[in-house]
């Protein structure tokens, strides 16, 4: 999650929810993201809300962490109930970070273990966690595994040294397939996130990365083409011109072999930079946000949504375990979403996912668009008669002005 | 003792004997209105505390710029040798655009103060309104301002003076308006040199109007020189040009604020209200007789006031429209020289084509409508205008690019201008290169002093229009003065050259140009474009095309991608606040076709790089 908070209004000191966010609430699924703000090292191209280990102080290290977590999520419990929703068992769990595995497997095993107290999970519930492969060990993913875990999302970013230097990743690159096995012995699902179009970073880099990844025989593949955020240390190396720049070419050519790459090796994409073995083994939760479900979102930063409200909490791991020291929301701003907005974000979400986006959900000018995205070979005939929105892999490279075009007043 | 004058003579009782009339011939910052505010102090017309730097220029975008636009006529009195005189200062406009508004303030005059800088010597729109004053016979007083000034080289420049109108050098007054030195023996000087009006005072009047000026609460405000006869108060007067007729509710002398007065007689300078609210109704140069005993013949010199460049002026925002409509109506009070009608640009949305004098007065009235209605506008790139004979004989008058006729053409005429260059010397050679760069024809060259030179240049007014002045001062390092003025017209090998985006006529950015510099019009401006206008999400091609001939082509490359690749449950509300911005911002885009073109790229497309500072003189 970006480190920039969003503008919005104040949330109240309980935490209490608008009404709004019970109405149907019983046919969203429910979901819990964990936030797990700490690095060993913080990476120069990452603008996510980190801590190496040894910038906190009391009440937010490492140690004290999983219980600091707990109480947000019996607080969560108390919103929920106050707040009129529904019980509801979680779908799915997905602890992110950071680096998740630099905690003991013990204490994230602990949150997941009161998490499931406080609501229970769905029967074939997906609970995942993000993982460095340099961070797991088999007795680790064992334990992750016995204590519910289903499946373990690795940092791989790259097989290429000189372009793990540049993200200032520490891995070893041989590390990526013996951690696989390890969490396949532990009988995890197991996913790889890679980076393309770090600067430096050749074609013939980036497909080694891609028949690397291909080679560990996982069953879902995240690549993401790298955003340079404002702050960076990588933002200010380029700006210095150390390293070279983003080149939106490049992205596009790395995008179309990766699709190619993954495709000739039995994935399909279902999101825009999502690609999966079956259908069963996209990754759950993150549908979730795109589809608009609930979740709560616990830890120093995170982001949460309940029918159209959506909140996030205060950034700092300090500032975040003293309000809930004092029994106060962590929250710190929230927005309350009209009938408008929501339709706006189901366009932008929707459009983005193979399941697409119901023409009859859009609006006189949006449908009146869909032709000329027709024309244009940014969405799929076949699927666009048949009354959905359904991205070309030319479509997906232009996902937001696919998204502006449907929204044109 | 003071030379103040202890009794004023009274207007409409005064003898043609102790007038004198003058203006200040001087270029934009050698320091008349200081001088001028001297006088004002001196006379006592205007008391130390009622003191305004500046007190004729009355606009603030006169003050802001240092320049005078309107001029005005300011009766003083002054003793000299124990007898009382009549001073008006005639107050001139100092640009190149109004040198017919100069001509008709010289015509008021008996005589004229050239007034120039000692640090920097005569500049070349000065020597332009010297030579017209000098046609008009008037009697010149030469004087070297700002002799305070350490840089001041009074010998030198007082040589360059009585060199061009003939004299002694020792003859030149040397004097500072800011200290004073030197005033009070100018105003003697005026008494003593400048011959007093003749007039007829029995005749019918005759008085020719040198300006008119629009004001909120009295309507226009008409300045008159009368030559014959007299004018008095609620009599019924005509304009000779026009015949039409009205009263005269109110007449008077400016000293310098208003004072009515029982009448203008025979040399006296002064004004007249008579209730109109449009100063086209009361024309610069034209004469005012009486309706009840008209004049048989009027003065003569009157001409209206003829635009020379046109550009098409846009809101921004398009909503504007009604506000700039109301703008230029309220300007057009004030100024009979602007002229205007309605356009509409496939690129541009409403606006109007508007004509103005020259460059400077296109920079004034656009800097007015910004400053004084909040508007933002966008504005073509100026042209001259174009008479187009057709093969079938019928003659169009071009002043809009769009307007010029595709094929059939037998002749086009373009108009020229003779252009006076000042410049030091060392300078010749480069100026010669920017003046036939530009189709240029040499007319002469003399040497004003020993390091200083003119150049004459009969040049097509749309070569000058652009960035002729600014090339010229930087490739002189700002020494070079320029001065021109209409001068017939030519017939030349033009084109228009149209851009296309993506084959749609882009309408805004078409040009008329010589044949010879199509293509780097056509270059340059497809290159600007491709740097200007975002990728879209297919190819665009920009050509430049002389008619079906594409004469230059660049290419804007599809976008090939567009998407965040990453939008999570932290992404949402700020991927959808950048969407919400996005939205926004398309609103501000034009649209040429299908492609999306933001108003930045028209604005930076039509504007020369330093253009802000092109009509400065």
């Amino acid at each position: 999650m970006p480190s920039v908070l969003p503008l919005g209004d104040p949330a109240p000191a309980d935490g209490l929810l608008p009404a709004q966010a019970a109405d149907g609430a019983a046919r969203r699924a429910f979901c819990l993201y964990v936030h797990i703000p700490f690095c060993r090292v913080r990476c120069g191209y990452c603008d996510f809300n980190t801590y190496t280990a040894k910038e906190l102080g009391s009440g937010a290290s490492q140690d004290e962490y999983s219980g600091t977590l707990n109480t947000e999520l019996d607080l969560a419990a108390r919103v929920l109930r106050d707040s009129n929703l529904p019980d509801r068992p979680l779908a799915t769990v997905f602890f992110g970070g950071g680096t998740p595995t630099l905690l003991p497997a013990t204490d994230l095993a602990a949150m997941l273990t009161q998490a499931e107290s406080l609501w229970g999970l769905e029967p074939g519930a997906e609970v995942t966690t993000e993982a460095n492969p340099d961070s797991v060990t088999p007795e680790s993913l064992e334990i992750l595994a016995d204590a519910g875990f289903t499946r373990v999302s690795f940092g791989m970013q790259s097989a290429v040294p000189h372009v793990l230097k540049v993200l200032d990743r520490t891995h070893d690159p041989e590390r990526v397939p013996q951690a696989v096995q390890w969490a396949r012995d532990a009988g995890l699902k197991v996913s790889l996130d890679l980076i393309y179009g770090t600067p430096g970073e050749s074609i013939a880099d980036w497909e080694a990365s891609l028949d690397s990844a291909i080679a560990c025989a996982p069953d879902h593949i995240s690549a993401y083409a790298l955003i340079v955020e404002d702050g960076t240390k990588l933002a200010a190396q380029i700006r210095r011109g150390e390293v070279p720049g983003i080149d939106d070419d490049d992205h596009a050519a790395k995008y179309e072999i990766a699709d190619a790459r993954l495709a000739a090796a039995g994935f399909g994409w279902y999101e825009v930079s999502n690609w999966a073995r079956t259908p069963d083994d996209r990754c759950r939760h993150n549908l979730a946000y795109w589809r608009g479900d609930d979740w709560w979102g616990a830890g120093p930063g995170a982001h949460s949504h309940l029918g159209g409200v959506r909140w996030w909490n205060v950034k700092h791991p300090a500032a975040y375990a003293q309000r809930l020291a004092t029994g106060v929301s962590p929250a710190a701003g929230r927005e309350t979403l009209d009938a408008g907005t929501r339709q706006l974000e189901h366009v932008m979400l929707q459009t983005r996912i193979i399941d697409g986006l119901r023409t009859q959900d859009l609006g006189p000018n949006g449908r009146k668009a869909v032709a000329g995205l027709i024309a244009d070979a940014l969405v799929d005939p076949a699927a666009a008669f048949a009354g959905t929105i359904r991205l070309t892999l030319k479509g997906r490279l232009l996902a937001d002005a696919v998204v502006r075009r449907l929204l044109e007043d | 003792m003071s030379p103040m004058a202890r009794t004023a003579p009274v207007p409409a009782a005064t003898d043609p004997a102790i007038i004198r009339n003058f203006c200040i011939i001087a270029h934009i910052d050698h320091g008349k209105s200081t001088l001028a505010d001297r006088m004002l102090q001196l006379t006592g017309v205007v008391q130390p505390r009622d003191m305004k730097a500046q007190y004729l220029d009355r606009m603030d975008i006169e003050r802001e710029r240092g320049i005078t636009i309107k001029s005005q006529a300011v009766r003083m009195p002054w003793e000299l040798d124990g007898a009382s005189y009549a001073l008006n200062m005639i107050d001139t406009p100092g640009h190149v655009d109004f040198t017919y508004e100069v001509s008709r303030s010289l015509a008021a005059c008996e005589g004229a103060v050239l007034l120039v800088d000692a640090a920097q010597g005569i500049e070349a729109q000065t020597l332009a309104n010297l030579y017209l004053a000098m046609e008009n016979d008037l009697t010149i007083i030469p004087v070297l301002n700002k002799i305070d000034l350490p840089a001041a080289q009074p010998e030198k420049y007082a040589a360059e003076l009585a060199n061009l109108i003939g004299g002694d050098p020792e003859d030149v007054l040397k004097v500072s308006g800011k200290t004073g030195v030197g005033v009070e023996a100018l105003l003697d000087k005026i008494v003593r040199d400048l011959p007093a009006p003749v007039g007829d005072p029995e005749a019918p009047a005759r008085a020719m109007i040198f300006d008119s000026v629009y004001d909120t609460y009295r309507g226009v405000v008409t300045y008159v020189r009368v030559v014959d006869g007299k004018l008095s108060p609620r009599e019924r007067i005509q304009m000779m040009s026009t015949r039409a007729s009205h009263e005269l509710l109110e007449i008077g002398v400016s000293s310098p604020e208003p004072t009515p007065s029982n009448g203008l007689g025979v040399g006296e300078v002064g004004y007249l209200i008579t209730g109109v609210k449009d100063v086209r109704q009361s024309k610069v140069g034209d004469t005012v007789t009486n309706l009840l005993k008209p004049a048989a013949e009027s003065l003569g010199g009157y001409a209206d006031p003829k635009p020379m460049v046109f550009s098409g002026l846009y809101p921004i925002d398009g909503t504007d429209y009604p506000v700039l409509r109301d703008a230029l109506d309220k300007l057009k009070l004030n100024d009979a020289a602007l002229v205007y009608e309605p356009e509409t640009s496939a690129a541009l949305g409403f606006g109007f084509r508007v004509g103005f004098l020259g460059l400077l007065h296109l920079e004034i009235t656009r800097e007015r409508l910004e400053a004084e209605f909040n508007l933002d506008l966008i504005s073509t790139a100026p042209n001259v205008v174009y008479e187009v004979t057709l093969e079938d004989k019928k003659v169009l008058t071009v002043t809009n690019p769009s307007e010029y006729p595709d094929g059939k053409v037998s002749e086009v005429r373009e108009p020229m201008v003779s252009a006076t260059i000042l410049a030091p010397n060392e300078f010749v050679g480069t100026i010669m290169e920017l003046c036939q760069s530009r189709r240029g024809d040499m007319k002469g060259m003399d040497y004003l002093s020993e390091d200083r030179v003119e150049l004459r240049y009969r040049l097509p007014l749309a070569e000058i229009v652009f960035d002729f002045f600014d090339n010229l001062k930087s490739r002189t390092r700002g020494y070079a003065s320029l001065d021109w003025k209409a001068d017939g017209d030519q017939v030349a090998d033009l084109v228009k050259v149209d851009i296309l985006l993506q084959g749609e006529q882009v309408d805004a950015f078409s040009a008329i140009t010589h044949r010879d510099k199509a293509y780097s019009y056509g270059v340059m401006m497809t290159s600007k474009l491709r740097e200007l206008i975002p990728r879209q999400q297919f190819e665009v091609p920009i050509q430049a095309a002389i008619g079906s001939r594409i004469i230059a082509r660049e290419n804007i490359r599809a976008i090939r991608k567009d998407v965040l690749a990453k939008c999570y449950g932290g992404d949402i509300s700020r991927k959808r606040k950048l969407l919400e911005k996005q939205k926004e911002g398309k609103k501000r885009m034009k649209m040429v076709g299908r492609v999306e073109v933001p108003q930045e790229a028209f604005i930076a497309a039509l504007s020369s790089d330093d253009s802000k500072d092109k009509a400065k003189k």
